[in-house]
């Protein structure tokens, strides 16, 4: 079941000099199965624009179908957050409970799930994101940066959402906790939840995403492919965004004479391509 | 419900009411209040209500934030009205039901208290609303620096109120987002009883206070780091400047008073 955004509009503080348009006639549709990155330099809107997504924020104008009910509608919005799971930027910092189990408790218990039945869930969610059995029982300001991360994520995950949305998952980690996070989100999308990522590592976007949407301004820039976005560096840079580490390869070796194609964007296609240039030298030699 | 915050939410503009120095504005507000409790009468509060609406007029700002800033207390002007209402005392009496009588006094006690909180509150939010948090500080400040020499913590104080009135915002934008991610998790602060809804703060408060030590240890940290030791010897970068206009601002309130006054000396209503 798809998530629809039809012509969504926000604005903030209205009628004020505060006033700005953050969010600014943007459609689009996320497909079942999907992993869209969702990219943009500070202030462009995605933040609240994934808002909108599981009725934290009201539209201005617009729509949001989630299964095809807008989810605007009063009395929707709980049905809205069970099935599109949303981790802030930093979720660390919601949590408060005494101990790591109790915290990821919070979303089942809050949908009224028996002690049973929100024990198996978090066991599950505690399991899946990779935090051993010893800390389960830890008060989760014990835990270190990355670890409490991971129990903010299981606490949403423990809702078991058919859509997750993540808002820089990888933010503030280092090298090791991003490359684990990253492998995290991957096999969360591997075993069937809809992953929409916010990210500022084109890196991220390009070797996980099957889809990237590209804001700018408050208005959607590009829908496409990262084929599609990643040619166009051009076009990138004058929205403050870059191109991924091998893209940029890739335009450099074109500029020394290479002819590699322009939808290369990744590491091993590009080894790929030039292993193939190199076979054929050999060969005509 | 975290958005009509009116108190300290500054409203930027470049107007002649903007540019008044903080000394002279936090000073006329003094005077101001001071006019208002030395009116005896309707014909008093018409001169300051005038005089009111003419600044609200000149710093520009919509008439409809000056409004919004008195629903918070729209709830103690009610009480305030029926209590003078009903114990107004003696004078004629207009209607009465058991023990409650209604007098002519009390009607005009009850006006009187309100029209007088009304001009209280509109008056000094003009205040917060055309000065900013630091200039506002900076004034207080430089106002009670005579004091320090008799041991009064002028710089402290006024560093301790900037700090409060810098994180503000901070703290609101905080509550915001930690209720939304609480929210996404299926929290409910809205429905339940009074109890429920206690323990429904919770999730929001542990989470908050958690994030404030946190800033505050940063905060303390990054001062020390640039040297902060206090106020003794330190310069600031906009010194505070008296210019012709505060003079004219400090003689329109003069005026204020004097009229005032001889309305309450003909004894007018």
């Amino acid at each position: 079941m798809p998530i629809e955004v039809k012509h969504l509009t926000h604005i903030y503080a209205p009628g004020t000099p505060f006033e700005s348009r953050a969010v600014d006639d943007v459609s689009f549709t996320v497909n079942d199965g999907d992993f869209v990155g969702l990219i943009g330099h500070t202030g462009s809107g995605k933040s609240t624009l994934i808002q909108h997504l599981n009725a934290l924020l009201k539209p201005a104008g617009g729509q949001v179908l989630v299964d095809g009910e807008d989810i605007h509608q009063p009395g929707r919005s709980l049905s809205a957050r069970l099935k599109v799971g949303l981790v802030f930027q930093y979720p660390e910092y919601q949590l408060f409970e005494e101990t790591v189990r109790k915290d990821v408790g919070f979303g089942p218990r809050n949908l009224g799930l028996s002690d049973a039945e929100v024990d198996a869930r978090v066991s599950e969610a505690l399991r899946r994101v990779g935090l051993s059995e010893g800390d389960w029982e830890k008060s989760p300001f014990e835990l270190s940066g990355g670890q409490k991360r991971r129990a903010a994520i299981a606490g949403v995950l423990a809702m078991r959402p058919e859509f997750l949305v993540l808002d820089e998952p990888a933010a503030g980690l280092d090298p090791a906790g991003r490359s684990s996070m990253r492998a995290l989100v991957n096999s969360l999308h591997a075993d069937g939840t809809t992953v929409i990522m916010v990210s500022h590592s084109m890196d991220d976007v390009a070797t996980l995403c099957n889809r990237i949407l590209v804001m700018n301004g408050g208005r959607l820039e590009m829908d496409a492919a990262p084929a599609e976005v990643f040619r166009q560096g051009e076009r990138l840079r004058a929205m403050h965004l870059d191109l991924p580490g091998a893209a940029r390869l890739r335009d450099k070796l074109n500029a020394d004479g290479f002819d590699l194609p322009a939808d290369v964007f990744t590491v091993e296609r590009i080894a790929e391509e030039l292993l193939k240039r190199l076979k054929k030298g050999t060969e005509t030699c | 419900m975290l958005n009509n915050i009116t108190i300290g939410q500054y409203f930027p503009g470049t107007s002649p009411v903007h540019s008044l120095d903080p000394r002279t504005k936090i000073l006329a507000v003094v005077a101001y209040i001071v006019v208002i409790f030395l009116s005896q009468g309707f014909a008093g509060f018409l001169a300051i209500a005038a005089f009111t609406l003419l600044c609200a007029w000149l710093s520009r700002i919509p008439l409809r934030f000056l409004v919004r800033g008195l629903k918070p207390i729209a709830m103690i002007m009610a009480f305030t009205f029926v209590l003078n209402l009903f114990l107004g005392g003696s004078g004629r009496v207009l209607w009465s039901w058991g023990p409650l009588t209604i007098t002519e006094q009390g009607i005009r006690n009850a006006l009187f208290m309100a029209v007088r909180l009304i001009l209280l509150v509109t008056g000094t939010q003009l205040l917060t609303l055309t000065t900013s948090p630091i200039s506002l500080t900076d004034g207080l400040e430089s106002l009670f620096k005579p004091f320090a020499r008799i041991g009064f913590p002028a710089h402290e104080l006024a560093m301790m109120m900037s700090i409060a009135l810098r994180f503000i915002p901070t703290l609101i934008e905080e509550t915001q987002k930690i209720t939304f991610a609480q929210k996404a998790r299926g929290a409910d602060f809205e429905s339940g009883n009074l109890i429920r809804r206690a323990k429904a703060m919770l999730p929001l408060l542990v989470p908050l206070f958690v994030s404030a030590f946190r800033r505050a240890d940063e905060l303390a940290m990054a001062m020390e780091a640039r040297c902060y030791r206090g106020g003794t010897g330190r310069t600031k970068m906009n010194p505070l400047h008296y210019h012709r206009r505060d003079l004219y601002a400090a003689g329109a309130l003069a005026l204020l008073a004097a009229i005032v006054v001889l309305l309450n000396a003909v004894g007018a209503f």
